[in-house]
Order: structure tokens, then C-alpha cells, then sequence
């Protein structure tokens, strides 16, 4: 036995209770969506997934994933260059405010989007006399998904930026290079592995929120559904089948983001060796 | 702190980027927030307490902080297990098991409430095995507690996780020759140096499980006064149009929150600094 070792009868016991506790808690839900799901054959599976009200959740869904990633991109971006290549006062108390959404309940995020733009919200009575319709429709559901998947690229890239310093930058603009070309021919390269994986977090958040969609959508069937939501009405509706196989979609696209997340974290590894 | 603002830097970009970063950050996040605030400003103190001291949301209140309390304790346990045998041993699987831990990050809540609810009812998977115990799993305290331990275990885990593969190998190596046995090392050595990334793991586990709606309104039968929690009641005020109520319930839900990291980062801060001086 050696110093940093203990007991190989302890190590199996750790093993078993680590394992036995993870497949109570993760491997058994997971394995429950899809028998649920494929509970009354394959057929009837594909059938529910082809539902009309299914079909446009899924698009609500992509639509909104498809406009919240990309703005949250650009601002990660953006925000990790102004604090990973420069040094100004407050820069911790800005990293603080980023990082809000993340600490707050998914019901007050929805909340919050009430009260501002709600019919007895600030800008409420404003918008209806300009026959202006964002909460319980498409706007706040795509609003409240921005705030939520907020901070998630900006935090992987930040310390990405950080760690790889400011010398190939300063030595393009030293070297006669513009801002703008040292940005997208040194920094951007630089960093696409970081992009790429915060694009694939963002994404699984973006079109997984639940909470605080359920409060601004109004659960309009057909057009302010996301898949998330879909899945609730179903479920409450007693539909189980139907439920889990919407389920399904999103338990599979869980899956595929931690397969992606895992290779791409293999690849920024070896990168910083 | 004196000097500059910004220190003098030959990249360009400085406040074109700073400024698009406050600007997007106003407008998504502070703007929104900062509405929380306004509406309590314009309800009194007086008729803010009354909300909050009404008994069904004190036992929202009380549901939501406890089960969250209970499950953040598991997942300190358990969470440290599996971060310990992920570092220190090998076993076949490990590579999947390391990546599931993330499982409940990536699982849309509601998916993650569904499944739990289906598992957890008297006919389900486990829940059969519960009731002939005796136990009622899901539509109750414990079913929560079952949904907010699924959601916080990554924290736990991946805080833990780094200090552990961190760790010198020559101070267990140290204690060993000393003369310390394997469970002295452990506890009198292992233990203090991960102490401080336990605790932060387990605050933003407890953290996320306070504000947690997805996965628990399945599970947990909502009836008001016993399984209803303090997210869910903002949403049954938001529906009869409470507006005033909801946001009342949401502000002392951020405040007792606050009130716990705050306690939690101190602690965290106590620990670290008593780790220095040793």
C-alpha cells in the first residue's frame, strides 16, 4: 500500500457507492425518457414527433436558439476582449454583473420581463397603443432566453483570452497590422476552440429553458410553444407517450452536447500543452 | 486603487468594446433587473412584509430553502465521492462517467422533471420499492429534494474536481512518512486543502436548487402550505395577475439568498485564510 492509496476493498466500496449513486441520479432518468418514449412501439413514436403542434415547437425552438446564440456570441466576443486584453478599474464588479443571470431563478428572469414589458408593466401601456406585442409572444420568449444564456460564452472565453496573453497582438500591431485585422486574422484563430464551446453550451441552454420561457410565453399552442413547453402541456394532458418522445428530441440533443462538449475540451487540452 | 482608469496598452479597441459590453449588458440584464427594484420601491415596506409574512409564502419559503439545504448536503457527500474516484482510481467506464456528471446541465429541466416524476410515483421504477417502505417519493418534500439533488450534483463535483487533480502528491507523501495513517491524511490533511472548494460547490448547488422550477413542479404535487415551492408560487400570483405579490415573493426569495452566499463567502474566505497562515 502505498502512501497516496488506500485499501484496495476501500477503493471498491468508493467505486461501488459513487456508481450506484450516479446511476440512481443520472443514468435511470436518462434510460427512463427513452422506454417511456418507445413505450408503445416505433411507430406510434414517429407519429407523435410529426404532430403539428409538435413540429412548430420544435421551430419555435430553433428560431430562438438561433437568434439568442449568435447575440451572445457577438457580446462574448466582445466582452472578452475589452477585459482579457486590458486592465481597467471595476473590471471585477463588471465580471460580477455578467455573471447575474446565472444566480437568478428562472421564474424571476421571466418576471422581470413582465414588469418591464407586461400590460401593467413600465413600458406596458407604450407598447399597446402601438399595437406592439412582445410578452406572450415570440419577442419575450427569445428576450428571456438571451437573458438567461447570457453570461455562458462570455465565461468560457474570458480566461481562454487571458491565458494566451497580449504579445501576438501587440506584435501584429507593432508589425503594421490594423485593429481590425489583428482581431480576426491573430485573436479570433486563437481562440475558435473556446467559441465553438461556448456556442455549444449556450445552445443546449438556449433551447432547454423551461422556467422562465414558461412565464412570458402564454403557452400559445402552435405559436409561443418551444419543445420545453410542448413537453409540459403534453405531459399534464396525461399524453405520456407523446411527452417523453418530445422529451426524447431534447434528451438526445443533451447527449450530443456532451459528446461534443467532451471532444472539444480533448482538442483545447492538447492545444495548451 | 489610484492611477488611471486603464492602464496604457498599445491594442485598440479599449472602449469600443467596453462600451458595446455595458451597453448590451444595460439592456438584457441590468434594465430588466433594476424592474425588481422599482416595483418593491413603489409598494412600502409596510405591504411588502404583509406579502411576505403571509403563511403560505413563509411555508413556500421554508419548502424551498430546506429541500434545497437537504439536497446540497447529499450532493457534498456524494458529490465528493464521485469527484474523489473520478481523480483517484481507474475503472472501466470512467471516461463516460466523468462525462455524464454534466448530464444535468445539459438535460432541459423539464425533461429532467418528467423522468424523475415517472421514476419516483408509487407504480415507478423506484418509487414501487418506496412505497412498499413506507415512503412517498414523488408529489412530495422528498420528491423535491430528489429533483433539486439531480440538478446540483455538477457543481459539486466539478468545483471539487480541479483541487483534487491539483493536489501534491508529496504532502499525502509527507503525512505517510510522518507517521500519519491513510485516515489521519485524509482528514487532517486532504480534507482542510479541498474544504474551501467543497463549500464553494455546494453554495452554488444550494444556489441553483433555491431558485430551481423545471425539474421540481413535476415532482412535486404542488398543494399550497405543504409541497408548493417559492418559484412556483410567483408563477400562481403572475397568473391571477399579482403582479405586486409575485415581485414581493421574488425580492425576499434574493434577499435570503444574498444572505447565504454572503455567509458562504465568508466562511470560504475564513477557511482560505486560516489555510495561509498554517
Amino acid at each position: 500500500m502505498g502512501a497516496r492509496t488506500e485499501p484496495k476493498i476501500i477503493q471498491y466500496l468508493l467505486i461501488f457507492l459513487a456508481l450506484a449513486f450516479f446511476s440512481l441520479f443520472i443514468v435511470l432518468p436518462l434510460v427512463c425518457v427513452f422506454h417511456n418514449a418507445l413505450a408503445k412501439g416505433w411507430s406510434i413514436y414517429l407519429t407523435t414527433l410529426q404532430d403539428k403542434d409538435a413540429i412548430s415547437a420544435m421551430k419555435l425552438t430553433m428560431i430562438t436558439a438561433l437568434v439568442a446564440v449568435p447575440l451572445n456570441l457577438v457580446f462574448g466576443v466582445v466582452a472578452s476582449w475589452a477585459i482579457a486584453k486590458f486592465d481597467f478599474r471595476g473590471k471585477n464588479f463588471l465580471l460580477t454583473l455578467i455573471d447575474l443571470p446565472l444566480s437568478v431563478s428562472p421564474v424571476i428572469a421571466g418576471l422581470i420581463f413582465i414588469l418591464l414589458f407586461g400590460a401593467q408593466g413600465l413600458l406596458g401601456p407604450w407598447l399597446m397603443a402601438h399595437n406592439i406585442k412582445i410578452v406572450f409572444a415570440m419577442p419575450a420568449v427569445i428576450l428571456v432566453t438571451i437573458f438567461v444564456t447570457f453570461p455562458i460564452v462570455a465565461r468560457e472565453l474570458i480566461p481562454i483570452m487571458k491565458s494566451q496573453g497580449n504579445e501576438e497582438e501587440e506584435a501584429a500591431i507593432t508589425l503594421g497590422a490594423s485593429g481590425w485585422k489583428t482581431f480576426w486574422l491573430v485573436s479570433v484563430p486563437n481562440i475558435r476552440w473556446g467559441i465553438l464551446y461556448g456556442i455549444i453550451l449556450c445552445n443546449a441552454r438556449a433551447m432547454g429553458e423551461f422556467g422562465a420561457v414558461s412565464v412570458v410565453s402564454g403557452h400559445i399552442r402552435g405559436l409561443t410553444n418551444t419543445l420545453p413547453l410542448h413537453v409540459e402541456i403534453l405531459y399534464n394532458e396525461y399524453q405520456s407517450v407523446a411527452a417523453f418522445a418530445a422529451a426524447s428530441i431534447l434528451a438526445l440533443l443533451a447527449i450530443f452536447t456532451l459528446i461534443a462538449k467532451s471532444i472539444v475540451e480533448t482538442v483545447i487540452v492538447r492545444k495548451s500543452i | 486603487m489610484s492611477g488611471p482608469f486603464v492602464r496604457k496598452s498599445i491594442l485598440p479597441g479599449f472602449s469600443l468594446s467596453l462600451g458595446f459590453t455595458i451597453f448590451y449588458l444595460s439592456l438584457i440584464v441590468l434594465i430588466p433587473l433594476s424592474m425588481l427594484f422599482l416595483k418593491t420601491a413603489s409598494l412600502g415596506f409596510k405591504e411588502f412584509l404583509e406579502v411576505i409574512m403571509e403563511p403560505r409564502t413563509l411555508a413556500a419559503y421554508r419548502l424551498s430553502f430546506g429541500t434545497a439545504f437537504v439536497s446540497a448536503g447529499i450532493n457534498a457527500v456524494f458529490g465528493f465521492i464521485v469527484a474523489w474516484v473520478l481523480v483517484r482510481y481507474s475503472f472501466p467506464g470512467k471516461r463516460i462517467v466523468d462525462a455524464l456528471v454534466d448530464f444535468p446541465l445539459a438535460l432541459p429541466t423539464a425533461v429532467a422533471g418528467i423522468a424523475l416524476t415517472e421514476l419516483y410515483t408509487p407504480t415507478g421504477w423506484v418509487g414501487q420499492f418506496l412505497q412498499s417502505w413506507g415512503i412517498k417519493g414523488a408529489f412530495s418534500p422528498f420528491g423535491i429534494t430528489i429533483a433539486l439533488t439531480f440538478i446540483g450534483l455538477p457543481f459539486v463535483v466539478r468545483t471539487i474536481q480541479p483541487v483534487l487533480e491539483d493536489l501534491d502528491p508529496q504532502i499525502e507523501e509527507a503525512a505517510a512518512s510522518l507517521g500519519a495513517n491513510r485516515w489521519q491524511t485524509l482528514t487532517g490533511v486532504i480534507f482542510p486543502i479541498i474544504f474551501p472548494a467543497l463549500l464553494a460547490g455546494v453554495t452554488l448547488a444550494l444556489a441553483r436548487a433555491i431558485g430551481e422550477y423545471g425539474s421540481v413542479i413535476f415532482i412535486a404535487g404542488n398543494m399550497p402550505m405543504k409541497t408548493e415551492i417559492a418559484p412556483l408560487l410567483i408563477m400562481t400570483k403572475l397568473e391571477q395577475y399579482d403582479y405586486t405579490g409575485a415581485t414581493a415573493i421574488a425580492v425576499g426569495m434574493l434577499l435570503i439568498s444574498f444572505l447565504l452566499l454572503a455567509t458562504a463567502n465568508f466562511f470560504q474566505w475564513l477557511t482560505s485564510k486560516n489555510l495561509g497562515k498554517t
